[in-house]
């Protein structure tokens, strides 16, 4: 069952940290590679920690492992992941005349990743 | 080096008393030499400047051309960017964008362009002293150099309260040495650390600034002091208190008595000479005549005069408080940067219309001071640009001095009351090419205390102007037929016809050593940046010249 | 040409010490770094936040190619020429970039793309661009970081977070530092952060404003309002999820503060308004000045982004997104600035300075990126490296190089490199290209 949120990349510590060692570097890899969500949206998704979940807009679509926000750090509705190259799949090339993209606050929808 | 001779040209070096002569002029290692003795001797390379006049490089003495301030203004204003004259690239220049505050290649190829050969800008907070350098070495062909602001810095108000004139001098020494400035500078002197602190401004010279317990008065006597005890080239620059408010002339005659027969340059004195009530608009005149009563029997004083002309152009400031009040004014954006135990700054785009009373009385007490003050060696040309309008309007300014029918056509064209609220209608006085030549070259070297510039006697540094004479002198001078830059041509009929870039002028006083440690506690105290990375290097890429002092 | 003096000991094994150096990750551009080197690699890096550190740490000498044509390594003579065919042939070639190069490199890359009428944009244009058209729209009120640590008595965080992007910026500059009017660091002040999210920078709020997403521009609006005594509608409550008693409470502070500041990121000119949201806390800031003192300063990301806007400022006259073509320059994000020029297939060439636009940038972009040649320089072989059709591996400026760079409130810093590097810099890399430009360029050129 898809349901929309509005997905919010941003910089980490350990995401610049590890940009540092190389970005095909594991920490960094991983530190991009993670979706963070509220545990109520999970717990009402049926998505455990780690479990892949698919994203997608009108620009395009991931598959990336899930992982529930510390304590309230995220209200409903609302997902973070470090930005890179995952993140970029969702960003539109409009900038409206502005120069940026939508780079915060991407509207996506979200389901639990089915591998059959 | 080649030797070159400019031959038969009408020459006007008024520091050698040449006045229209018809003169040779021989160069060579970028030096004005003697003509050779020896009659088998040729020039390499001869200009035939028969039928021209022939002057030494114009000089502005108070600009904003480079630095935080000047580039904050570039970035705000794309606007009018957008229907100013583009400089465009060619074989041997780079584009840039004009406007009111051109960008920096384009500022050295219209200054060039218009016969000037050297320009100071006037107000540098010294944490930022590293980025003027960096604008000066793209500011091409002019010699340039800068002023470093102190009239609100926290280590100068620490010890004119404490009484310490010996680390008060070192520290202005210091100062100078660390950023490779030319001349201290002062800019509403306590006035911008009241606004800092609390969003209000010194309203007199003798105001208290709160906490640091010293006035205005104390730090004008106590800098010019020290500028006078390092013997520096040019005397203390000062912005005086209450620029721009009506009555304000009683502040700037304040402000030169506070000298004390000290030497003290007075800038854009035209801002400093109004007469009036602030909170009666009706009642703003002229304060001129009081002001050159005063001045004219006092030589240790200088001006120049920061003329407005009408146009749109930007101001910018130092004076924090100062872009406050525009803003307020004028309701247009509004640029403001306090720097760290320095200084403050203030950006407003504005618009002087000649059907304003207010801007054509200040346009009118402009002329008045050029017109009024008896020895043109101490007065200087400048629009204070861009704050009053750019330097692109002296030859403009030129017409108006060396024309009276011309002042009377914009007289006539004004709102009425301006006649009634100063004298210009009443002067006569036309300018000469001699006077020209004092107030635009000859004035501004001796008043910076440069030796090699401002003149064409044997050993100045060869920097020529050369115009086709024109009736319409804004014609003849908006367009120079050559230009000279230490013995190379560099500007044919408009031209750019050899890039090349200008040396950094700047002073080297000697000081106290034993007092850096004093400098250098309070620095750690309260700054941000480490103070051994403070200082500016010399950067072997490119030319400097120390000024001795005197 | 290094303006900074060089306390390099390149051939000795021994333990060298640089003080005062100039740590460039991040906009605070930390200029106290004492750095220990061995054998050509820093290994202590004393002052240095957890960001700064992995800078220091991970940026030694790799063993890769000077240069590589579309991935075989090359000489710099057959790179640097490779680079100028790219360079002269393209019609729509874009200059991108430059944050993470000395200033004295930025104006290197300015000058080639003026000489080839190029467009020149920096990554200002991801970043805080929004900001700066806000900037050229209502002007700014701000001060150096040295203001903030002397005399501010009221912070507030609105759309970043410090904890992770800024580390050392509480503890140096805005929270905890005693100052001249502040006597008592930390206690003398109050700290308010306004986010979507609760992140590591609310332990160090005084007062958390948790905002709903894409309602800043409202909630700066309401704040501008109730500074003037305009009532505001309380359907603002839903919009925003701020009640207006907090807003009340929150100007009543405001106007209290001696000295206040709002520091704002990325998540005011990243979403919903953008430079809208921008100018209107700009706005705020300034009016502000009405009651007591008060200014606004974005938070820079890179070490020298500030230095890339102030160079291409002086040199064209705007702050990024420049296009040369016609001989002059002219301005106008959204046509001439890089996630546009890519994402609509505009340029057919690409010289990419100390960036990773492959990584970071819009999908429609990147895919244009992947089939247009380009030309790369960077210390690191990134995504976009991978792709360059040249690509110059680079010394790390600050590390291996000299030169100067400006702090986020525009104060410039000198570099004091810790080590030599056997790769050229962004500086030469960029010089010989352009000496070669100009070679070809003033030989075919009949006057």
């Amino acid at each position: 069952m898809a349901e929309e949120f509005i997905l919010i990349p941003g910089r980490t510590s350990r995401q610049g940290t590890s940009l540092n060692e190389g970005k095909d570097s594991d920490a960094y890899q991983e530190e991009i590679n993670t979706l963070r969500m509220a545990t109520t949206d999970m717990k009402r998704l049926a998505i455990d920690n780690g479990d892949n979940i698919r994203m997608w807009n009108d620009v395009g679509e991931v598959v990336i492992p899930c992982q529930a926000a510390k304590g309230d750090e995220l209200p409903p509705g609302i997902l973070f992941i470090s930005y890179g190259d995952k993140s970029s799949y969702l960003m539109g090339g409009d900038t409206h005349g502005s120069g940026m993209p939508d780079s915060k606050c991407i509207d996506v929808f979200v389901e639990k990743f089915k591998t059959d | 080096m080649a030797l070159f001779r400019i031959s038969g040209g009408t020459v006007y070096d008024p520091r050698n008393n040449i006045d229209g002569e018809i003169r040779d002029l021989w160069m060579d290692n970028g030096r004005i030499v003697e003509r050779p003795t020896d009659p088998n001797c040729r020039a390499d390379k001869t200009l035939d400047a028969t039928g021209t006049v022939v002057m030494p490089g114009g000089i502005d003495m108070h600009c904003h051309i480079a630095g935080p301030k000047v580039n904050a203004a570039r970035k705000m204003m794309p606007d009018e960017k957008r229907t100013a004259q583009p400089i465009t690239r060619t074989r041997l220049t780079r584009s840039g964008s004009g406007g009111s505050v051109p960008s920096t290649f384009a500022t050295g190829y219209l200054y060039a362009g218009l016969g000037y050969t050297t320009a100071f800008d006037a107000a540098i907070p010294p944490l930022a002293a590293r980025h003027v350098h960096e604008e000066l070495e793209d500011t091409p062909i002019i010699d340039k150099g800068f002023y470093v602001l102190m009239g609100n810095n926290h280590y100068v108000m620490k010890q004119l309260q404490a009484n310490q004139t010996e680390h008060l001098t070192t520290y202005v020494s210091w100062l100078l040495n660390a950023t490779k400035g030319f001349a201290a500078k002062l800019v509403n002197p306590g006035g911008v650390e009241v606004w800092k602190s609390g969003g209000k401004n010194a309203t007199g010279i003798d105001d208290s600034v709160d906490h640091f317990d010293v006035s205005p008065r104390q730090i004008i006597a106590g800098v010019a002091q020290a500028v006078m005890d390092l013997a520096l080239p040019h005397p203390v620059h000062i912005h005086c208190n209450n620029l721009g408010l009506p009555g304000n002339w009683m502040t700037t005659l304040e402000t030169m008595k506070a000298l004390e027969g000290r030497s003290g340059h007075l800038t854009h004195i035209q801002f400093h000479s109004y007469g009036g009530d602030p909170d009666q608009q009706h009642t703003f005149c002229s304060k001129v005549p009081e002001l050159v009563e005063y001045f004219n029997t006092h030589e240790n004083l200088t001006v120049d005069v920061g003329q407005v002309m009408f146009d749109k152009t930007t101001s910018m400031t130092a004076d924090g408080p100062l872009g406050y009040f525009l803003h307020k004014v004028t309701g247009r954006k509004w640029f403001s940067a306090d720097t760290e135990m320095e200084s403050g700054c203030g950006i407003v785009p504005i618009t002087y219309k000649d059907s304003s009373m207010v801007h054509a009385l200040q346009w009118a007490i402009g002329l008045e001071w050029y017109l009024l003050a008896k020895d043109p060696w101490r007065i200087a040309m400048s629009t204070d640009h861009p704050n009053g309008g750019s330097f692109l309007a002296y030859p403009e300014i030129i017409a108006l001095l060396m024309d009276r029918t011309r002042r009377k056509e914009v007289l006539n064209r004004v709102p009425a009351s301006v006649k009634q609220r100063c004298t210009l209608e009443q002067l006569d006085r036309e300018y000469t090419l001699n006077e020209i030549a004092i107030i635009t070259r000859a004035a501004p070297a001796r008043i910076l205390g440069l030796e090699h510039k401002g003149h064409l006697g044997i050993g100045a540094d060869a920097d020529v102007t050369i115009y086709n004479p024109h009736s319409d002198r804004q014609k003849m001078f908006e367009l120079p037929r050559y230009v000279i830059c230490r013995g190379e041509v560099i500007v044919d009929d408009g031209d750019i016809i050899k890039d090349v870039t200008g040396k950094l002028l700047h002073v080297a006083p000697a000081y106290d050593k034993t007092i850096v440690p004093d400098i250098q506690s309070w620095f750690e105290k309260y700054y941000t940046i480490q103070f051994r990375n403070y200082p500016v290097d010399l950067n072997p890429l490119h030319e400097y010249q120390e000024i001795p002092t005197k | 040409m290094n303006i900074a003096e060089q306390d390099v000991n390149p051939k000795s094994n021994q333990l060298t010490v640089i003080k005062d150096a100039t740590c460039t990750f991040c906009g605070c551009v930390c200029d106290d770094m004492e750095l220990t080197v061995e054998n050509n690699r820093i290994t202590k890096a004393k002052n240095a936040c957890v960001l700064g550190k992995a800078w220091f740490f991970h940026h030694g000498i790799q063993d890769r190619p000077n240069a590589t044509i579309e991935g075989k390594p090359v000489s710099y003579e057959e790179a640097f020429d490779a680079a100028v065919e790219i360079l002269l042939n393209a019609t729509y070639p874009i200059t991108y970039g430059l944050s993470d190069s000395t200033s004295e490199a930025q104006r290197v890359a300015v000058a080639i793309t003026d000489w080839i009428g190029g467009t020149i944009d920096t990554t200002t244009s991801v970043c805080h661009g929004p900001s700066g058209i806000a900037f050229q729209s209502v002007g700014e009120v701000t001060c150096s970081l040295g203001e903030i640590k002397n005399r501010a008595d009221f912070i507030i965080f609105w759309g970043g977070n410090p904890a992770e992007s800024h580390p050392r910026h509480f503890t140096k500059y805005s929270l905890m530092p005693k100052g001249e009017f502040i006597p008592n660091g930390r206690k003398d002040r109050t700290v308010v952060l306004i986010d979507v999210r609760k992140t590591k920078s609310v332990k160090a709020a005084d007062i958390f404003l948790q905002i709903k997403p894409r309602s800043d521009f409202e909630l700066a609006w309401a704040l501008r309002g109730l500074a003037k005594g305009i009532d505001i509608d309380s359907s603002i409550e839903q919009k925003i999820g701020i009640s207006l008693a907090t807003l009340r409470d929150m100007m009543d502070r405001m106007k209290e503060a001696k000295f206040g500041v709002i520091l704002f990121g990325m998540g005011l000119t990243m979403t919903r308004g953008k430079h809208l949201n921008s100018e209107a806390v700009l706005a705020l800031a300034r009016d502000m000045n009405q009651y007591t003192r008060w200014c606004a300063k974005p938070m820079r990301g890179h070490g020298n982004v500030t230095g890339a806007d102030n160079v291409v400022s002086w040199t064209t006259g705007f702050p990024f997104g420049v296009n040369l073509n016609r001989g002059y320059p002219r301005f106008n994000p959204g046509e001439f600035t890089t996630s546009d020029v890519l994402a609509r297939g505009e340029a057919d060439a690409a010289l990419i300075i100390a960036s990773d636009p492959m990584s970071n940038f819009s999908q429609p972009a990147r895919e244009h990126l992947k089939t247009i040649k380009s030309i790369v320089l960077d210390p690191k072989l990134t995504d976009t490296a991978k792709h360059a059709t040249v690509a110059f591996t680079t010394s790390t400026y600050g590390i291996n190089t000299g030169g100067t760079v400006y702090r986020m409130d525009d104060v410039p810093i000198p570099l004091r490199p810790a080590f030599e590097s056997p790769y050229k810099g962004d500086y030469e890399i960029l010089k010989a290209i352009e000496n070669r430009i100009r070679g070809k360029q003033l030989a075919s050129m009949m006057d």
